[in-house]
């Protein structure tokens, strides 16, 4: 057993009315004051901020970087152009999912990956285990970097009031580094809400001092958002979760996520698996649901078509700006458009298929 | 409706009961409901049904739990709160009023000597703390 980990921004969050939860390993605010309905309705009307300093950065430099990402990951890196960003997976050689994460590319010599908290080290023994063939240097700063994540209709606005006018050239998926009190912060025009915002990175001693400035920037128009409304947020925009709707056990076929796997460019770990598969057809899909009766279907509650058991739900909350209680369920592909039932503490309850995603800005 | 606190019979798991004649009104604690956050659902039992005393007649949803609630005192439960049922969010803000959940007829009146009183309850909550 591991000690808890603390962000850098702990004490400021138990000193303003956060209860806090472990995750992944980490001490993080579950929910402030506010309650976890009311910051969520604040991210999508105003704007909020989330410490997500538990987050992992790796960089990954040197003259084939470009070539060993391009090797590592399912997206078509291509794509991209210097200050860019791309979501996009790690796979292992069966095609199912070793982490999702965001390339940020600097130059092709020069890249800057942000992976979840609870894969940091298995993603870094992974690359390292791939790099041996490549002029790649690979280091995890994830200890020494803070990230915050600034979202909602009001980011823009609240952005430029600490940082300045180079804020407004940034577009969706591309980012900047500006220099902020004499030190460098990394912004990029992405999230994980379905909102407009940035996810802005600094030292790790500097997360306090941009923390406080926000806020203060923020004024009436921002909160500070705990990981409570984080998930909900999220499984309204159905952005998948490590651990939820990809693991080790999930392909990104079935994970409604064949968008971040380019088949057509030339190897890449976990093609081989992919092609077969797809040609074979893919035997589960991830499909949205909203519950026909009262109740909520929860992560890893079984789904039923009469008798037989197809499937199992990934996320299942009430999402409050819908006002619904649904979710993203895995289910045997020729069940997904049959009367389905979760089973609620031993209860039937009927759910219905319904269009991904919940929520999209218009 | 609204109850007083002072006046009302409470058990380890923070369920609330108040006693006309045979029939007790049941709720959760402000305390619960505080711990649980934002109520979005609430599981009730049939009307009709019946209930030994500990034993769980329904749940409690907030965003990210979920919690039984158990009877206070064995008994039938002979109305619910419909408008819990179309807007769970009473619970968190009116507990011991417009948010109690369910009225039960009770079996046996001897049972609420086991229960405590808003005095035991409040020493109850300050040890747990």
């Amino acid at each position: 057993m591991t000690a808890i980990l603390s962000t850098p921004l702990e004490s400021w969050h138990i000193n303003n009315g956060a209860k806090m939860c472990p995750f992944s390993g980490w001490n993080m605010p579950i929910q402030y004051k506010l309650g976890i309905l009311k910051e969520h309705e604040f991210v999508r009307s105003h704007a909020g901020l989330f410490d997500v300093c538990h987050m992992g950065e790796i960089t990954v430099q040197g003259s084939q970087a470009f070539e060993f990402l391009n090797y590592l990951c399912t997206n078509d890196l291509s794509k991209i152009q210097d200050g860019q960003c791309q979501y996009t997976l790690m796979c292992y050689e069966n095609g199912t999912v070793v982490d999702d994460l965001i390339i940020n590319q600097k130059s092709k010599t020069d890249y800057l990956l942000v992976v979840n908290a609870s894969n940091i080290q298995k993603d870094f023994d992974w690359m390292q285990k791939q790099v041996q063939n490549f002029d790649v240097s690979l280091v995890n700063i994830s200890d020494q970097k803070g990230l915050i994540a600034l979202q909602g209709p009001k980011a823009l606005s609240i952005a430029q009031k600490v940082f300045g006018e180079p804020v407004l050239s940034i577009d969706r998926f591309h980012h900047i580094t500006l220099e902020w009190q004499n030190k460098p912060v990394f912004i990029s025009r992405t999230g994980y809400t379905g909102e407009d915002g940035f996810e802005i990175m600094c030292d790790a001693d500097q997360s306090n001092i941009l923390w406080e400035s926000l806020i203060q920037a923020g004024g009436d128009e921002l909160r500070p958002i705990g990981l409570g409304a984080r998930d909900t947020l999220r499984l309204e925009a159905c952005y998948s979760l490590y651990g939820h709707e990809i693991n080790d056990q999930i392909n990104p076929l079935e994970a409604g996520l064949s968008w971040v796997v380019s088949l057509g460019k030339s190897n890449f770990i976990g093609k081989e698996s992919l092609v077969t598969l797809k040609e074979q057809g893919i035997k589960r899909q991830l499909i949205g649901f909203e519950m026909v009766d009262p109740g909520i279907a929860r992560d890893h509650a079984l789904i039923y078509s009469g008798d037989q058991k197809v499937g199992e739900v990934t996320s299942g909350s009430y999402l409050p700006t819908l006002k619904k209680s649904m979710g993203l369920a895995l289910i045997q592909k020729e069940f997904v458009n049959a009367e389905l039932f979760a089973d609620i503490r031993g209860k039937m309850k009927r759910i219905q298929k319904v269009k991904k995603p919940f929520f999209k800005l218009t | 409706m609204s109850f007083n606190p002072e006046q009302l019979k409470y058990t380890k798991d923070h369920e609330w009961v108040s006693l006309e004649g045979n029939i007790g009104t049941i709720g959760i604690t402000e305390y619960a409901a505080e711990q649980l956050g934002d109520v979005v659902h609430v599981e009730f039992p049939e009307e009709g049904e019946e209930f030994e005393a500990s034993n769980t007649f329904g749940a409690i949803e907030s965003v990210k739990s979920v919690s039984d609630v158990y009877l206070p005192l064995s008994g039938k439960i002979v109305e619910l709160n419909e408008q819990v049922s179309e807007n769970p969010g009473l619970v968190n803000e009116d507990p011991y009023g417009e948010g109690w959940l369910v009225k039960v007829e009770i079996n046996n009146n001897d049972e609420v000597e086991g229960l405590m009183n808003h005095a035991a309850y409040q020493a109850f909550l300050s040890e747990e703390a």
